[in-house]
């Protein structure tokens, strides 16, 4: 089974953003940062106005791997994991699950775009090729 | 700047896969080696410390916290400590140092104690943080539940991304796994024996692209122990003191595996760098090296942060056999966690002292002086320049 994040006050927009379809991320209103993972306060200027906002929900592939090791009791392999940096928020980067895609056509410089899978109260981020 | 401290004796229990044993055993079968090579009694001992204390947040991580141990071995102290957030597995190793160099204590035991062999079952693997739990919390929320639950997926990134910039192919990186295993043939400590081939390497079961079977260490059971003596204290000891010449623990970026803005370089790189500011000594002084090796691919990113060749230029350095048995800096020449068995990197270190106390026979770099250690991959990094006079 899937472990899920505990929501705190600073992640919750994240994880739950999905159920209106949106990718949350969170800027500091002082100073533009896109701040990711999220934070109540900004790392580069300490302002604690820090507000989430929706992102167009696409991006670049930095990296990826590809897991073939079934870690968990259930997990069907092989699948894609990558490093997305994010449309719209620049210098955040999101850790990626890969869906729809042949896990070997993963490449650096790939468009992604991404969707979400609801489980309980999370609704996680997946991410697919943009075309 | 040397710190007035110094490695005074090294002990590793007899370690092995799923040997059932407790890991108390291990503990003061280890802690009886190093005191024996230290030429110390129990009651010498008045420092302890560990990394990362007593934890269960995968199994057999770390089943011993000071608490145990101190009441186990009887131990009467003056300081103690146990470092879960800190540079690396080195962590207990550079706070000791600070201990004895403030005279908090005069002889620290510092240990690590794992049972991950063990412990680990087809439900419960090893090193899967958070594992069988509901919901998780702190930096790996945002990698487990993505299945991103094993290092070798955030290691795999950091490979794939310095294979595509630098032109790096899984045949340098079984350079490194092969060069280790010839290493360890002649170490009868190590856990892995047999030979292995670059053909053994190359056809190995893929793990976590591009990193195979052969580029992941091997979880063991076992525990180590190196003793760290105040200077004047150190003299009185068996074997010539191995001087600890310069520590890094510099972090430059945020506490987690895939955030770092170039992941072609990791927290090595900023912690090295840093112990290089503290020291005469240059990367070209060093004679022998311990570099992580949880996973292949953090032995050229080491080999970069330490100095040794510059960026995107390890892999002609491994290529030209300069890490290997026979090279001008040989590196994990007790095999490396990837052939010896992963004691987070105090089996590392355990080797780097015992070369330069020349006792690694058959494996011995002749004249070996230098040592240099570096523990620890991703966001996770220590380093230590050792010295015999
Ligand atoms: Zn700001």
């Amino acid at each position: 089974m899937r472990p899920l994040p505990e929501l705190t006050p600073e992640n919750t927009a994240f994880w739950t953003g999905g159920a209106e379809g949106k990718l949350m991320i969170a800027f500091c209103t002082d100073c533009a940062h896109a701040i990711h993972p999220p934070q109540l306060i900004c790392p580069k200027c300490w302002s604690d106005k820090v507000e989430t906002r929706a992102v167009p929900g696409t991006g670049t592939v930095y990296t990826f791997t590809v897991n073939h090791q079934p870690w968990a009791p259930g997990m069907a392999v092989p699948f894609a994991l990558a490093v997305v940096d994010l449309d719209g928020a620049p210098g955040a980067r999101v850790t990626a699950e890969v869906v729809n895609a042949d896990p070997d056509s993963v490449a650096i410089g790939q468009a992604m775009k991404v969707g979400f899978l609801n489980i309980d109260d999370v609704w996680f981020p997946q991410w697919e090729p943009a075309r | 700047m040397t710190l007035s401290a110094a490695i005074t004796g090294v002990g590793m229990s007899d370690i092995g896969r799923k040997t059932g044993r407790p890991a108390m055993l291990h503990l003061a079968e280890a802690a009886r080696r190093a005191l024996e090579c230290a030429g110390l009694t129990r009651d010498d001992i008045d420092g302890i410390s560990t990394y990362p204390g007593k934890a269960d947040n995968s199994p057999g991580m770390s089943p011993l916290g000071t608490g145990e141990v101190r009441n186990a071995l009887g131990l009467r102290t003056r300081w103690h400590s146990a470092v879960p957030d800190g540079p690396s597995q080195m962590a207990p190793i550079q706070v000791a140092a600070m201990a004895v160099a403030t005279g908090q204590a005069r002889h620290v035991l510092c240990f690590r104690a794992l049972t991950e062999s063990s412990s680990q079952t087809a439900t419960q693997r090893a090193s899967i943080p958070g594992a069988g739990r509901a919901r998780l919390g702190g930096w790996y929320s945002y990698l487990v539940p993505a299945n991103a639950m094993s290092a070798s997926n955030w290691a795999g990134w950091m490979a794939q991304r310095y294979f595509h910039e630098f032109g790096m192919t899984r045949e340098h990186l079984g350079l490194v796994a092969t060069g280790q295993r010839a290493f360890a043939q002649a170490n009868p400590s190590a856990v892995m024996r047999t030979s292995l081939t670059m053909d053994d390497y190359l056809g190995a079961r893929m793990i976590s692209s591009p990193l195979g079977l052969f580029d992941c260490d091997v979880p063991i059971d076992g525990a180590c122990v190196v003793i760290v003596s105040a200077a004047d204290a150190a003299k009185d000891c068996a074997k010539a003191p191995l001087t600890i010449e310069a520590m890094g623990a510099a972090l430059g970026s945020q506490e987690t595996w895939d955030q770092r803005a170039d992941l072609t370089t990791m927290g090595a790189h900023d912690s090295a760098a840093d112990m290089w500011k503290r020291t005469d000594l240059k990367p070209a002084d060093v004679d022998v090296l311990g570099l992580y090796d949880g996973f292949s691919i953090f032995v050229p990113f080491w080999l970069e942060a330490m100095g040794l060749c510059g960026h995107g230029e390890a892999k002609d350095f491994i290529a030209e056999g300069n890490i290997g048995p026979g090279g001008r800096f040989p590196v994990n020449t007790g095999g490396g966690q990837l052939s010896g068995g992963r004691l987070h990197g105090f089996g590392l270190l355990h080797e780097v002292c015992t070369q330069l106390w020349g006792q690694a026979s058959g494996r011995q770099v002749d004249g070996a002086k230098v040592g240099a250690c570096g523990m620890g991959g991703g966001f996770i990094a220590g380093s230590m320049l050792l010295r015999r006079d």
